[in-house]
């Protein structure tokens, strides 16, 4: 292999590093748009994951365990929607409360799927634009999911800033009783940003079961929820941010596998540290300078709305 | 149709009624999900409710884990009080375990009355000091204390990884990776002969006690509490923010600190790869279930760790899957956390 | 899956509560023999804690009503272990499983206290009256792939997926290195330290990694079949490890080291029923089973096959051992005399990388 080629597979095993977090990443962003924080998204993941991974093997249809990974991460956040916004339960503690709940149901569900394979969802061949040497595969020969992950944060993106609904959602993020009082219905728009935050995790679950390692694990996920949740943060609540966090992230983590592998001197706990570290000191210099990284965030965050009237 | 209405206060009698309705309601669903399980309902309730309490042993057990649970949850309280928002926890344990487990290893084989006092203020100062960087990063450069000290966590559970690898293997061990067993004077005492409970109980219910001074009589207190409910009137009122985000983190540094050390120096005896199954997160949940109150914390932590020793019991007694265990805890607690409206609203039914 | 009924239970109860008040210190003769199990991941694992629970079930199986099995999963290696060892010891269980090295002062810690109860770690090194050890000589499986390895690599890079710099792991990447370049002098073998036993996503990260870096054959010492399936996609060989990973890569696994607990397990729990059971310390290997392969690749040369065979039967008949010297360092100097056989100690802590293995142990 020359150097090129190593970049190449290097960019391949990023972009599959990070697009479960830019499903899982972009969904939660959604959420706390709304001004909810469900910190369930690992728990919201695992279901994904094994629901799309069951669907796949019994009936080896792709497409319909994508879709059933979204379908039953929407309905486990749906749960945490109607704990939060209907009977106005703690969101902090709800959510953490989904993910063991989460965990469990999977390995309860995965039980007999343990140690069955699954053909995995095929990529795109695209004859000519795919065989363009080096930007080739990275463009025209992805799997259809590293495609939908590009497209919700394009899609997104425009929704928040350009259309009324997301108009409405950011309004009531950002202060939920004048959203109230101008007569938007605060507690729907946010169930249906819960909803579909879940729908993404479920998807970011999905690729993991389905595309990165297609097969069923307990746990296997491992805290790739948090991390996501994480990133939200990061990204000041913009999801092109989110998804450019995604792939820093994911980057950094393939990388210093490939310093490993090269075999330098350093402590490979180090270096294992170093997707974490400079994350937090991307995020010092963004935010060193303005108040802006704190107003970014939406204002009624974490709040428990109830209509008085 | 059932509709929920505001109480015009707080319902005093709901306070205590919420938990109990909310028991009953997971009972109910419990009898479900185990009759699906093809478990006797009784039997299975039994064995997760009573059985792990049912002897003494079992008694001091649920307060040995009930114990990191408490200090860290009444530390973690302070902040969530002044919105803010230390998820890491978790790391702070770590560090602070490994700050007094080294200070164990230094005097390792030797004895003196000042080794365990030392132990518990290296460890206090370890947790302080991981707490210290996401306070620092958010009140000099505004950066979001979710991230830094969720991300410091997975770093001191890295620096953990080194540090038992590496310099704090015990040399005599053949390469494993866990430290010497540490000496009896750096060991925390039992609180009584033969079982584990051990001096951190008593840490945990002297922080109870602390924290509850702290919001009932303290201006401090008072202070964190105006900043949680009316961020802005207390900025016009000259409360320092900063100030307060500071004292937030070393409060729940400090901690956390304690109890990583109360694992180490106290049932496990020596550092080990992994010496938390997530209490820093676990109390997250703990402080809310007690509703940030030092008491309400103290039994969320105790009904927490039942639930855990709950989920050991109906595995070896009954052969249930510890999958079946997450199921129920989740249940358990989406209960607790749905029943609490029944404090503040009162439900409606009909139109 | 038992069903118990009310009755049942409460009588299990009351006997599990007598016995841990110190009246019933024996279980009776007719009654069956409770084998406890703690495992340290989720049996839905496939890997580690999977395989502790196929023998527990193969030797429930073996045994038939002379035996109740018990299992507690995902037990945590910190302050959690202890409590639970005591409550199988407590309830009734007169020989405990504790398969995994961290429980090892815990285990010892209960064992003092119950006399009357075998205890069996596996793993560890600290013994007592009640408490014996048993791990496996997974290098002797290392080193018979070692050979296939250095036979069937094309670039002479071997690329190795390590869980956490411990004795065993190093052993296992040694093994492999030695038997390598005793067939092919040019070998070299990168190792990437995943910091994890168990995570899915990394590992195949690490695989696609070595695969660029020029790896044409995956080793991996971590638990999930994703470094397999990794292999299998980009078409290089690979190794499976603890079970037979074939389905995850029918095309790519050459074999696959596969930990067998069910013979010992079958054994020591026999052991008791008989009143034979003896505190000891077993290392097994190839000859008492403990360690096996899998099926070799049908693709593989019958050269190569024959090779394998060979080398797994003389370590079998102890006329070949793994770390016989000459063994240098990876500084160049002889750490093992030529002819000689590393002791015991070295064995058992194994701190160094030998020649030819790029990087350094993680400190």
């Amino acid at each position: 292999m020359d150097g090129t080629d190593i970049v190449v597979s290097a960019a391949l095993t990023i972009i599959t590093a990070a697009t479960p977090l830019v499903f899982a990443a972009l969904g939660e962003l959604v959420v706390e748009k709304s001004g909810v924080l469900n910190l369930g998204v690992e728990g919201m993941m695992v279901v994904g994951a094994i629901m799309a991974f069951a669907t796949g093997v019994t009936t080896e249809n792709a497409f319909l365990a994508i879709l059933v990974g979204a379908l039953s991460g929407a309905l486990v956040g749906g749960l945490f929607g109607f704990l939060v916004l209907v009977l106005l339960s703690n969101q902090v503690a709800t959510g953490l409360a989904l993910t063991i709940f989460g965990i469990g149901l999977s390995a309860l569900v995965g039980h007999g799927f343990v140690g069955v394979t699954f053909a995995g969802v095929p990529s795109l061949y695209i004859p000519l634009l795919t065989d363009i040497p080096i930007i080739g595969t990275i463009l025209f020969g992805q799997d259809l999911m590293v495609y939908m992950s590009v497209a919700f944060a394009i899609g997104i993106g425009w929704f928040l800033k350009s259309t009324r609904a997301g108009l409405i959602l950011r309004a009531v993020g950002e202060n939920h009783d004048a959203a109230h009082a101008i007569g938007y219905p605060v507690i729907r728009v946010r169930f249906m940003a819960v909803l579909f935050g879940g729908a993404m995790a479920g998807l970011g679950g999905a690729y993991l079961s389905l595309v990165y390692t297609p097969l069923w694990v307990e746990n296997m996920t491992a805290g790739r929820g948090w991390i996501a949740l994480a990133l939200v943060v990061f990204a000041a609540w913009r999801p092109g941010r989110a998804f450019f966090g995604a792939y820093l992230f994911g980057g950094i983590t393939i990388i210093q596998l490939h310093v490993q592998g090269v075999g330098w001197a350093i402590p490979s706990q180090l270096l294992s540290m170093l997707p974490y570290l400079v994350t937090i000191i991307v995020l010092v210099v963004i935010s060193r300078d303005s108040g802006k990284q704190r107003l970014s965030a939406p204002a009624s965050l974490g709040k428990i709305f109830y209509a008085a009237s | 149709m059932i509709r929920i209405e505001a109480r015009p206060e707080a319902a005093a009698n709901m306070v205590y009624a919420a938990p109990v309705i909310a028991v009953t309601l997971t009972m109910i669903a419990g009898i479900v999900l185990f009759m699906i399980m093809g478990q006797s309902p009784g039997v299975a309730l039994y064995t997760f409710f009573v059985e792990p309490v049912s002897t003494f042993d079992g008694v001091t057990e649920l307060l040995v884990k009930a114990t990191p649970l408490t200090l860290i949850g009444v530390g973690l309280s302070v902040g969530f009080r002044a919105n803010v928002w230390n998820i890491g926890a978790e790391g702070q344990l770590t560090i602070g375990a490994l700050a007094g487990g080294a200070v164990a290893l230094y005097f390792y084989e030797m004895e003196g009355f000042y080794i365990l006092p030392l132990m518990v203020l290296a460890s206090i100062a370890g947790g302080m000091a991981w707490a210290a960087i996401p306070a620092f990063l958010r009140s000099k450069f505004n950066a979001n204390e979710i991230l830094t000290s969720l991300m410091l966590t997975y770093v001191g559970l890295l620096v953990l990884s080194y540090l038992i690898h590496g310099p704090m293997k015990d040399p005599d061990g053949q390469g494993f990776p866990e430290s010497r067993l540490f000496s009896d004077s750096a060991l925390f005492p039992v609180l009584i002969e033969d079982y584990r409970l051990h001096m951190g109980w008593l840490f945990a219910l002297a922080a109870v006690a602390a924290v509850w001074v702290l919001f009932s009589r303290h201006v401090i207190g008072f202070q964190i509490r105006v900043i949680g409910m009316a961020p802005r009137a207390a900025a016009f009122a000259g409360f320092e923010e900063k100030k307060l985000v500071w004292l937030s983190f070393m409060i729940a540094g400090a901690a956390s600190g304690v109890a990583g050390l109360s694992e180490v120096a106290g049932p496990l005896g020596q550092i080990v790869p992994s010496i938390s199954p997530g209490y820093g997160f676990t109390a997250i949940i703990v402080a809310f279930l007690g509703r940030l109150h030092p008491l309400g914390i103290l039994m969320a932590a105790l009904l927490m760790a039942l639930s855990y020793l709950g989920g050991e019991n109906a595995q070896i007694s009954l052969n249930m899957p510890n999958a079946v265990t997450g199921v129920f805890q989740g249940m358990l607690l989406f209960f607790l956390l749905g029943s609490d409206v029944l404090i503040k609203y009162r439900l409606r039914f009909g139109r | 899956m038992h069903n118990f009924t009310i009755k049942k239970s409460l009588a299990a109860l009351v006997v599990g509560g007598l016995a841990s008040m110190g009246l019933v210190t024996q279980t009776l003769a007719a009654e069956p023999l409770k084998v406890g199990f703690i495992y340290v991941g989720p049996t839905g694992d496939h890997g580690w804690s999977y395989e502790h629970d196929q023998a527990r079930q193969a030797m429930q199986k073996e045994l038939g009503d002379k035996v109740i099995t018990t299992y507690v999963e995902s037990v945590p290696e910190g302050a959690d272990a202890q409590r639970v060892i005591t409550k199988l010891a407590t309830s009734g269980h007169g020989l405990i499983f504790t398969t995994s090295f961290g429980y090892m002062n815990p285990t010892l810690k209960v064992a003092k206290r119950f006399k009357k109860v075998k205890f069996e770690h596996a793993t560890g090194f600290k013994r007592s009256k009640n408490l014996s050890t048993y791990s496996a000589r997974f290098y002797e499986g290392r080193y018979v792939i070692g050979h296939i390895a250095g036979r069937m690599t094309k670039s002479n890079v071997l690329g190795y997926i390590a869980s956490f710099p411990i004795p065993e792991v190093i052993r296992g990447i040694n093994a492999t290195v030695i038997a390598a370049r005793k067939v092919n002098p040019d070998v070299t073998v990168k190792v990437v330290w995943v910091n994890s036993w168990f995570d899915p996503g990394k590992e195949a990260d690490a695989a696609k990694t070595l695969i660029d870096q020029g790896a044409d054959i995956i080793l991996q010492h971590t638990d999930s079949p994703a470094p397999m399936q990794t292999a299998e996609k980009r078409g290089v060989w690979a190794v499976g490890q603890a079970s037979d990973m074939s389905k995850f890569g029918p095309n790519a696994q050459l074999t696959a080291i596969i930990d067998n607990w069910a013979p010992y397990y079958i054994e020591r729990t026999k052991a008791v029923l008989d009143g034979t059971w003896k505190e000891k310390d077993t290392f097994g290997g190839f000859k008492s089973g403990m360690v096996k392969l899998a099926p070799y690749n049908k693709k593989m040369p019958k050269d190569v096959v024959d090779l394998a065979e060979s080398v797994r039967i003389a370590i079998e008949q102890e006329t070949v051992h793994p770390f016989q010297g000459p063994i240098k360092g990876q500084d160049g100097k002889i750490i093992v005399k030529d002819g000689e056989i590393i002791d015991m100690g070295q064995l058992l802590g194994m701190n160094f990388y030998v020649e030819g293995v790029v990087g350094s142990i993680p400190k």
